[in-house]
């Protein structure tokens, strides 16, 4: 038992939430104290959830016993660096979550269910990322699954958001089941739940597949990977927007701390097989190029959005599966590299997603709508969300000088590293998946032109959009926390990436930066100069003075800038609908990739008494889920055949029942002896 | 020229043969098919006359001067006539669309090259490394014909299957004896011959060049029966 | 000392050739086709004539838009001078590599395509959607291409590359000339030349760059064009630098510079002699051609690697 301050910090993170959802309760009444204390112990926790990080990474964990559980198992919590950096990802998002939904909830109905499930949520997260054997793990992973399933279906007055949180609820409840059988496999080796035995665990190759696979699949679910992530753009979308964000933010994220807990840190990362990272690899490119595709076909913002995180689940594993094969190849340090840049794009996906989200859910809350279509020029109306919005798109395109583009930086990087893996076949893939890395990367900057442009530039589709009204100042607070990080993660990578280094230690035993001289806040310079470099900071303060000295130089002083009429080619009659749509950016990917989307759409023009006028044009496209087509719904067929059949011969009378019970005692009996 | 220099030549025709194999698969009309093909015969006279210079094996310029003559010349010319008299030069119509086929034609290389590259190591001629391109062009000129509909373009897959059969051949064995050579040639030269004939014969019969169009009206001619 | 001065002289230098670049193709597309062109320093009038004119802002336009012409501006400057023109070691040109560069284009494109939609007219969105739809589908061949070069140097940081070919013997590599007219190909679909855009276009719906910018006037439209013609000095010095980077200078001294200079300059005008030729010779590509086009470089750079691991690479 080691109590520390980043352990205490943990605790006292832990014990708000839980203070939180049993005091919020007490105010069912006076909805604006219980708004208050709702976001005030979710800050407290968010804030000491930081706290616990940073410290934790810097000054090392601790562990502890809690006399909870089962009488023979106590619950065994422990922060070490690879917690207390999840323990960081939790805190940064929490905290702006926190105070934006002061203003969020403000004219929210049913507060109480949510004040109650929020904080448990946040519990069952934190949990997870302290216990320290596999009971507690489980108990808190169920907890976050439940306590979410009632965030999803908060608003179940609409059949489609309880259809949403029905799927959810299964899909997590298969992934909970199959992580459990990878600790099954983990405990018949070591006998013990507690995780220091199972680390300490010989297992044999077979085995340690099977328990990669089960755990691979299982948080693979949790964490939206393709093909498992048929419920994520259901189940996102409908909770309200501050869940959303720490849905997408963190839950994601916490799916990821699994299967790096078990996969690197219980399992050994010495004894990966080569095809486990292929595995990853191949994983982590496809959900990265299905995911962000799959975002462009949607005018939904928020289903949007949870496309985009299928997509950076993908990039984050990526850097895992790279991580994972320099490994196996004996090369810790160059995995050191794909580790950092997995968990760099972590904390990243966490902080752009979640400033996304809560975005998304101040233009929600100010037209009530989610519909892109009947958006446009928010900019004018909402300019603070607009700018704050913007970063975010800026990052999560991967784009200089956020912060988004310095983790696709190092995959980049770690991906060159292909030469040095055995197998020749892996040295031609590898350089694939970051061509794919690539593509998935400007086809999110594609995405994001389109989101920003259709819904914060240009004219107003709606009256909804026309009336729109900037959100209030503890949501711009909270959206500009992350915006600022972004902004500082981005910029000074290499004041980070020391502090995160303490976990491939832990992990690996092996430090990226061997030699330390090379190092410091200027240049990024993963593996050595010679090989790549990138200074975000000159690049910012280049094109600052660049652009600086442009701006003074040209912009002519005093002279009141002339506005006119837009010119748009000399057609004096435009319109608002004349504007490209997001459904009108996104047609020629559409028509690309054809094969892929396989789009229903439908065109019909009608016509005016004479065949040469066209009084109105319809078209309609509706692109599905090409995964949710071809794999969950033969699925479901398949198992609503069989229960048919079942269902028929159940329909007997009472001698087939008898029989039925007869035949079984037989069968027991015989089996018995 | 030295060894080091004509192993480089060596090398680069070995690119640009797969590169051949490659464009050969992506191409739309009839006309531009023949001409690639044309090409890879010539690039494989090249290859065979190289490799006789470097090797010193004098019975391989005999092999190289033919294969010019009849895969470079003879063979497009003859497949050209074909076309223009059935007047199919239009459209190779495609059973899949180019975009998954190259995805296909990459990862059957890459197949071809994680087999091979075991066995070519062992090698001591100058020309293993040619040994994956090789297999990878084999595979990819019958992945040519299982991909096209009319029935001219899988005859000029099936040639240039034999194509890159020799290219392993020299690529392997510094190509095979004189004598087998010829008799390969001269069954690839009567085949052709065959083939055009086959094509009249098979326009007058069906009305068309397309393989699903003459098994639909078998099956129709079958149902009648 | 005298390296950060070669840096911005180069950088400085980049600036100041890039209109002159521009003006030099057009004279000798307009010589190709029997004309007499307006002569190569036509651009540079066009600017200085544009900064003197003033702003006529629409209506509805946001910061976005005034905001925008700076952000393209800088980057594409920035990223140019990152791209060694004479001396290859130069202290900035660590602060991006080839991957950060191509960050620093999109960040210029993003900006610009969300210009296009500011103002609200079809034509700004319609130019948008195409220009980010075929720049992300180029951007995997241009990174596959790059990867054929940074795979055989372990780097992908400018300086290094350029000391790696330097110090390779000459050598027919299959896999280089494939990344080169990959590369290539890439090129021309970024800078918006034909077969993929034309520049000289307006009121075509086949238009992708100029769609976005038909809304700007004054210093504005003249930072953006700048801008593009930058990005084509750009990316000729990056294929050459890539590609045949013999004649930089290694060290600060007079006489290399000259030469690198003259070199430079020779090896420039190959290049745009070429992509003139090419431009005259060619019909722009019917738009849903261009993915063709784009996969095709992808392909072919996606080959290069692969002949890279079966011929050159002894395992």
């Amino acid at each position: 038992m080691n109590y520390t301050l980043s352990l205490c910090f943990a605790l006292v993170a832990c014990g708000s939430v839980l203070l939180a959802a049993m005091l919020t309760p007490c105010w069912q009444q006076k909805s604006n104290i219980q708004r208050a204390v709702l976001s005030l112990l979710l800050g407290m926790a968010g804030l000491f959830a930081c706290a616990a990080g940073l410290t934790g990474l810097a000054s090392g964990g601790g562990s502890m016993v809690l006399p909870l559980g089962l009488p023979w198992l106590p619950m065994h919590l422990r922060l070490d660096a690879l917690g207390s950096f999840f323990m960081l990802v939790i805190g940064s998002l929490v905290l702006p979550v926190a105070v934006y939904s002061q203003g969020y909830l403000r004219h929210e109905k049913r507060l109480t269910p949510l004040a109650v499930f929020l904080p448990l949520f946040v519990l069952g997260m934190m949990g997870v990322v302290l216990s320290d054997d596999a009971f507690a793990f489980m108990l808190f992973w169920e907890l976050m699954s439940v306590s979410s399933y009632f965030l999803v279906t908060h608003e179940h007055q609409h059949p489609e958001n309880r259809k949403a949180g029905f799927i959810y609820l299964l899909m997590a409840h298969m992934a909970g089941l199959l992580i459990m059988g990878s600790f099954a496999v983990l405990y018949t080796a070591s006998g013990s739940f507690e995780f220091s035995a199972m680390r300490d665990a010989e297992l044999s190759p077979l085995w340690a597949s099977a328990a990669f696979l089960l755990a691979g699949f299982g948080f693979g679910i949790k964490a939206g990977v393709v093909p498992m992530h048929g419920w994520l753009p259901d189940a996102h979308p409908v909770a309200p927007s501050n869940v959303s964000a720490l849905m997408s933010g963190i839950m994601l994220k916490v799916a990821v701390f699994g299967f790096i807990r078990v996969t690197w840190g219980l399992m050994g990362s010495g004894d990966f097989q080569w095809w486990w990272g292929a595995l990853v690899l191949a994983a982590g490119s496809s959900s990265a190029v299905t995911g962000v595709l799959m975002a462009l076909q949607q005018h939904d913002l928020k289903r949007l959005l949870a496309y985009h995180s299928i997509e950076n689940i993908g990039i984050i594993l990526i850097g895992l599966g790279l991580g994972m094969l320099l490994a196996q190849a004996g090369h810790p340090m160059l995995a050191a590299l794909g580790l950092i840049a997995a968990l760099y794009h972590t904390i990243n996906h966490a902080l752009f997603k979640g400033l996304l989200f809560m975005g998304a859910g101040a233009v929600l809350h100010s037209t009530g709508s989610r519909n892109m279509e009947a958006m446009g020029g928010l900019i004018h109306r909402m300019p603070w969300t607009a700018a704050l919005f913007l970063i975010a798109c800026i990052s999560i395109s991967a784009l200089p000088p956020f912060n988004g583009f310095v983790s696709e930086w190092l995959t980049f990087q770690t991906a060159l590293m292909a030469p040095q893996l055995n197998g020749t076949l892996l040295t031609v893939i590898v350089p694939f998946s970051a061509a794919m890395l690539a593509l998935a990367g400007a086809l999110a900057a594609t995405c994001f032109v389109k989101v920003f442009g259709v819904v914060f530039l240009g004219h107003a589709r709606s009256d909804i959009a026309e009336n729109a009204k900037e959100v209030d100042g503890w949501m711009k607070l909270g959206m500009a926390i992350p915006a600022l990080l972004c902004l500082l993660l981005g910029v000074l990578p290499a004041l980070f990436i020391p502090v995160l280094d303490q976990v491939p230690q832990a992990l690996l035993h092996t430090s990226l930066f061997t030699d330390t001289a090379s190092q410091n806040w200027l240049w990024l310079t993963p593996v050595d100069a010679e090989h790549a470099s990138y200074s975000a900071p000159i690049a910012l303060l280049g094109m600052l003075i660049l652009g600086g000295l442009a701006f003074w130089w040209l912009h002519p002083k005093g002279a009141i800038l002339r506005r006119s009429k837009m010119w748009s080619c000399g057609n004096p009659h435009t319109h608002a609908r004349m504007q490209y749509n997001a459904t009108g950016f996104s047609q020629p990917l559409r028509r690309i990739f054809a094969g892929m989307y396989q789009p229903d759409e439908h065109g019909h023009a009608e016509r005016h008494q004479h065949k040469l006028l066209t009084t109105r044009v319809k078209y309609v496209v509706h692109v599905g889920d090409m995964v949710v087509k071809h794999l969950y719904q033969p699925v479901g067929q398949v198992t609503l055949w069989i229960a048919k059949a079942i269902r028929r011969e159940h329909q007997r009378d009472i001698h087939a029942y008898l029989a039925y019970t007869f035949a079984t005692v037989l069968l027991l009996l015989a089996l018995f002896t | 020229m030295s060894t080091f220099l004509s192993q480089q030549l060596i090398d680069g025709l070995a690119a640009l043969t797969l590169l051949i194999s490659f464009a050969l698969l992506a191409q739309h009309r009839m006309l531009s098919v023949l001409h690639w093909f044309a090409a890879q015969g010539v690039l494989l006279a090249v290859t065979a006359a190289l490799v006789a210079y470097s090797s010193g094996e004098h019975e391989l310029y005999i092999s190289a001067i033919m294969t010019f003559l009849l895969k470079g010349l003879l063979l497009p010319w003859m497949l050209w006539r074909v076309i223009r008299s059935l007047h199919v030069h239009r459209e190779v119509e495609p059973l899949m669309n180019n975009g998954m086929t190259m995805m296909i034609a990459v990862v059957v290389t890459l197949f071809s090259f994680h087999v091979i590259q075991p066995i070519a190591v062992t090698s001591e001629l100058m020309t293993r490394n040619s040994m994956a391109i090789a297999t990878a062009c084999v595979l990819l000129s019958m992945l040519m014909m299982i991909t096209r509909k009319k029935a001219i373009t899988q005859v000029i897959g099936f040639l240039a299957v034999e194509n890159s059969l020799f290219f392993a051949a020299i690529g392997a064995t510094n190509g095979m004896p004189l004598v087998v050579e010829i008799g390969i040639a001269f069954d690839v030269l009567v085949a052709a011959l065959i083939f055009g004939l086959f094509f009249f014969q098979i326009r007058h019969t069906f009305d068309s060049m397309e393989v699903d169009a003459m098994n639909a009206s078998l099956i129709h001619k079958d149902d009648e029966e | 000392m005298s390296s950060i001065f070669f840096q911005f002289l180069q950088a400085l230098l980049m600036l100041l050739l890039a209109p002159l670049a521009a003006g030099f193709i057009s004279t000798v597309k307009a010589r190709l086709q029997n004309r007499h062109g307006a002569g190569v320093l036509q651009p540079w009038r066009d600017i200085r004539k544009l900064f003197s004119k003033e702003v006529v802002l629409a209506d509805h336009a946001s910061w976005i838009f005034r905001f925008a012409p700076y952000v393209v501006f800088t980057a594409t400057v920035i990223a140019a001078s990152v791209v060694p023109a004479l001396l290859p070691d130069t202290p900035l040109s660590l602060t991006a590599d080839v991957i950060a560069l191509v960050a620093l284009l999109a960040l210029a494109r993003f900006f610009l395509s969300l210009a296009g939609m500011d103002i609200g007219t079809a034509f700004g969105g319609m130019g948008a959607s195409r220009e980010m739809t075929f720049s992300a589908l180029a951007e995997p061949a241009m990174l596959m291409s790059v990867f054929v070069l940074s795979l055989g140097a372990h780097s992908t940081n400018l300086t290094t590359m350029i000391h790696h070919v330097l110090s390779t013997p000459l050598l027919i590599q299959p896999s280089i000339a494939f990344a080169l007219v990959a590369m290539l190909m890439i090129a021309v679909a970024e800078t918006g030349r034909i077969p993929v855009d034309n520049p000289t276009t307006h009121l075509e719906l086949t238009m992708i760059h100029e769609a976005m910018l038909l809304e700007y006037s004054g210093r504005h439209l003249a930072l953006m064009e700048w801008a593009s013609m930058v990005k084509i000095l750009l990316f000729a010095t990056l294929i050459i630098d890539l590609f045949v980077p013999w004649g930089l200078s290694l060290d600060a001294n007079a006489a290399g510079i000259c030469l690198a200079l003259t070199l430079w300059l020779l090896k420039l005008s190959i290049l745009f002699v070429v992509l003139a030729v090419l431009e005259t010779g060619l019909a722009k590509l019917r738009l849903f051609e261009v993915p063709q086009y784009l996969g095709t470089a992808f392909v072919l750079s996606f080959l290069g690697l692969m002949i890279h691991y079966m011929l050159e690479v002894q395992l």
